[in-house]
């Protein structure tokens, strides 16, 4: 991997490539050669993790047809950028739009996504009156990868939790001159966006998620049928969708090895959420093309980034757990809900969190990845979300 | 993999016999080792630390030598048979003495039948080992369906229950009429149902593990109590997460454990650092060559799927640690490096009939593994009194 030198005393942005050498890549095409797998599931479905049939098929297109030299191309079409922040060489894209009064967002990923889960809204929010937006509606997009992810790098510290995070994305706002910015977020991406709502710094004007975080501390008796249906998804989340989560968050250096060690490996543990998170007919296929989720996938095994992404599992629970519990926020805030999200937030508590709701959208398809699904309706929504907030 | 007949009733002996090309794809996997960055912290506190990896990884490709392992276990009476339409694998060690008592000797995960290789002549042989003839056992020890040579269940429903009742089923075959039942961990369970069954012939189990917490926390616990929840506790909040995958993802994570000897290495690893009496490494418990017979019979067998399978199997009929009252005789034996210490008081309240309650003062999970000869002391005292002489 190309890293340019990053001086941590003069803080300069230095445009960066994605060249990955040619060793790692034959190195995987072998790895993936030799996969020594287990028997199949017991189960005709998914109710033991990803049946054997699919992750084969998984492998045997990453092994014969995948092409990594295509997508690091296409990215390489977009400005990639490299700059110190607290310490840590941290990874972004920035792409500006040619419309000058454009709106700075700032996206934030999560696990297991990347800056790959918003390349396509990249031109539709820069650019909208290509793909028949209007220019008032245009954003500057900046998406930085979170430390321990993509080209950003490893902490080799305790200490980088969200809190950190968030303000190493304040101090890059400013580093990138922006006096007035939005910030968006889903995942880690949500997580890290709420509490850039709560520092509220002066340049934020307003923040929009795709999952909102507004659990209040004390369930109360009686719920409505969308509140209910929040908490028993939050129940199923945690009696059966978390086992990852909490390995993650207690021994993420165990996995970790797995993760770096084999494809397969970390490939199916983020597949899995693949199919768990995305809006399918039963197949993660039907929500994602092979070629993009092997993009991710194959991201996070180039950058031998298996430990440190889940690493910030394991922050986090140092400084409050991984939980759907959130702060009370006064700055306006717009929210998307997707069908298909782990869980969907009910507008009654988003109501009790955010004192100034300036957007709220329930979509009818989409899930947890909802850029990465559905780019059209989720530009959409930011544009509409941030309408109010523009300053002409 | 193994040919066993399916006719019911035949036992035929086996023999382990690794082939040599599967031996040299473990070492080449283990030269191409893919590292992660080193933790953050300087402990275990985020998992196995890359030095303490890297060291094991080292040992196994360079000194580790399976076909001594091999040698050493093709020296005991191994045997498959068929049981409910799986092939189970199994120990079997007859004493000298005639009058010995049967016992069948359940491990768990990640463990195996290696854990009690040591307390084998202890216990068929004790007055070689300054013990007596009187506490002669006849010794049995499967291979949990899923683990070591046992076969891979196809289907589901094989939870501890139904293994409860097929090694029912191996020692009526074996042709023992009055026979006792030991476990820890998944053993544990397994004994407790075989408590509960209380099938014919059986006289009495011993637990190292024990399901005793109460269905309510009480309001004002002993001391005693109130370690055994601070230890509960603990686990379930931090050293929970393998059983919350293995539980409801298995085939995930079955994956990496099939695909990679050092993700299936250091998953094992952490427990023998986690869950045993130790200074701080698992080496001061558990020798390194133990350890890695340990995880080298996981990675030839290829069973770190179909052991995960099990913790899935569990889940779906339910799992507590409050477990069921019995009324056979129970004997006990508490290690402090359990991963949590039952009180004497819960285990009277589940066990009508406790005919032994031990403390000890070393040891931990891997009772058997970490201190043979005080495991096989506690099994000579615990059945005394069952005895017929």
């Amino acid at each position: 991997m190309s890293t340019s030198e990053t001086q941590a005393t003069s803080n300069p942005i230095e445009p960066f490539h994605v060249n990955i050498p040619q060793s790692a890549l034959d190195d995987l095409k072998l790895r993936l050669d030799l996969v020594r797998w287990p028997e199949r599931e017991t189960v005709t479905d998914w109710s033991q993790g990803v049946p054997l049939a699919k992750a084969r098929a998984l492998i045997d297109y990453w092994r014969t047809k995948y092409d990594w030299r295509r997508f690091e191309s296409e990215i390489n079409k977009l400005p990639h950028f490299r700059t110190t922040i607290d310490g840590l060489g941290i990874h972004f894209i920035h792409v500006k739009s040619k419309h000058e009064n454009a709106l700075p967002l700032l996206l934030t990923h999560g696990w297991p996504g990347s800056f790959i889960e918003f390349i396509r809204t990249i031109p539709l929010l820069t650019d909208p009156t290509a793909f028949g937006g209007k220019a008032e509606d245009a954003f500057h997009v900046v998406i930085p990868s979170l430390p321990g992810y993509a080209f950003s790098d490893k902490p080799t510290e305790t200490g980088w939790n969200i809190e950190r995070i968030a303000k190493a994305w304040i101090v890059l706002m400013e580093r990138l001159d922006y006096k007035h910015w939005v910030a968006q977020g889903g995942d880690w991406g949500a997580v890290i966006t709420t509490i850039l709502g709560q520092i509220h710094p002066p340049g934020l004007l307003a923040i929009h998620l795709n999952l909102p975080i507004v659990f209040p501390e004390k369930i109360p008796e009686t719920l409505s049928h969308d509140e209910q249906r929040a908490v028993d998804a939050a129940n199923k989340f945690s009696t059966d969708g978390s086992g990852y989560s909490q390995e993650h968050s207690t021994r993420p250096q165990t996995i970790g090895y797995a993760l770096c060690d084999s494809p397969v490996a970390l490939a199916m543990w983020i597949y899995e959420k693949f199919y768990e998170w995305t809006d399918n007919n039963g197949n993660p296929e039907d929500a994602l093309e092979h070629d993009e989720m092997l993009d991710n996938i194959t991201l996070y095994w180039m950058t031998n980034t298996g430990a440190s992404s889940v690493r910030l599992y394991w922050e986090r629970r140092r400084t409050g757990g991984v939980r759907f519990l959130g702060p009370k926020l006064d700055l306006p805030v717009a929210a998307s809900i997707f069908p298909r999200e782990i869980y969907r937030a009910p507008k009654s508590w988003a109501e009790q969190k955010y004192s100034n709701l300036i957007y709220w959208k329930e979509h009818e398809k989409g899930g947890h990845f909802a850029a990465f699904q559905h780019p059209e309706l989720f530009t959409d929504d930011l544009r509409a979300a941030f309408r109010t907030i523009r300053r002409t | 993999m193994y040919q066993t007949s399916a006719a019911s009733n035949v036992i035929e002996p086996f023999y382990i016999n690794i082939p040599q090309s599967a031996l040299d794809d473990l070492k080449h996997r283990l030269e191409w080792t893919r590292w992660p960055e080193r933790e953050t912290v300087s402990n275990w506190k985020q998992g196995v630390p890359l030095a303490k990896a890297q060291a094991l990884i080292n040992y196994w490709r360079l000194h580790y030598d399976w076909r001594r392992f091999e040698n050493r276990i093709n020296k005991l009476s191994n045997f498959r048979t068929t049981i409910d339409g799986i092939g189970i694998h199994f120990i079997h060690v007859k004493s000298k003495h005639a009058n010995a008592l049967p016992i069948l000797l359940t491990h768990g995960w990640p463990g195996s039948f290696i854990e009690f290789l040591r307390i084998i002549p202890l216990l068929t042989d004790p007055t070689v080992y300054g013990g007596k003839a009187e506490d002669a056992f006849h010794v049995v020890i499967p291979s949990l369906p899923g683990y070591g040579f046992s076969d891979k269940p196809t289907e589901t429903e094989w939870n501890t229950v139904r293994i409860a009742k097929t090694w029912v089923v191996l020692m009526e075959r074996l042709g023992y009429n009055n026979w006792v039942a030991q476990g820890g961990d998944w053993g544990a369970d397994v004994a407790t149902i075989l408590g509960y069954m209380r099938p014919q012939g059986l006289l009495g189990i011993h637990l190292n593990l024990q399901f005793v917490f109460p269905e309510k926390e009480p309001d004002n616990p002993s001391h005693d109590e109130q370690r055994a929840i601070e230890g509960a506790n603990y686990y379930l909040s931090d050293g929970w997460g393998f059983f919350q995958e293995q539980g409801t993802r298995p085939q995930t994570i079955g994956y990496g454990l099939c695909d990679s000897p050092v993700a299936l290495a250091t998953w094992i690893y952490e427990k023998f650092h986690e869950w045993t009496d130790n200074k701080g490494d698992p080496e001061d418990a558990l020798g390194i060559d133990d350890m890695l017979d340990n995880i080298t019979l996981y990675w030839l067998t290829n069973t770190g799927a179909s052991s995960a399978r099990l913790f899935w199997e569990r889940r779906a009929i339910g799992i507590s640690l409050s477990g069921p009252e019995l009324d056979l005789p129970v004997a006990v034996s508490v290690f402090p490096y359990e991963v949590f210490r039952a009180p004497k008081s819960w285990a009277q309240q589940k066990y009508s009939n406790l005919i032994y309650w031990n403390e000890l003062e070393k040891g931990g999970h891997f009772a058997a593994f970490e201190q043979p000869e005080l495991f096989a002391k506690e099994l000579r005292a615990a059945f005394r009194a069952l005895r017929n002489t």
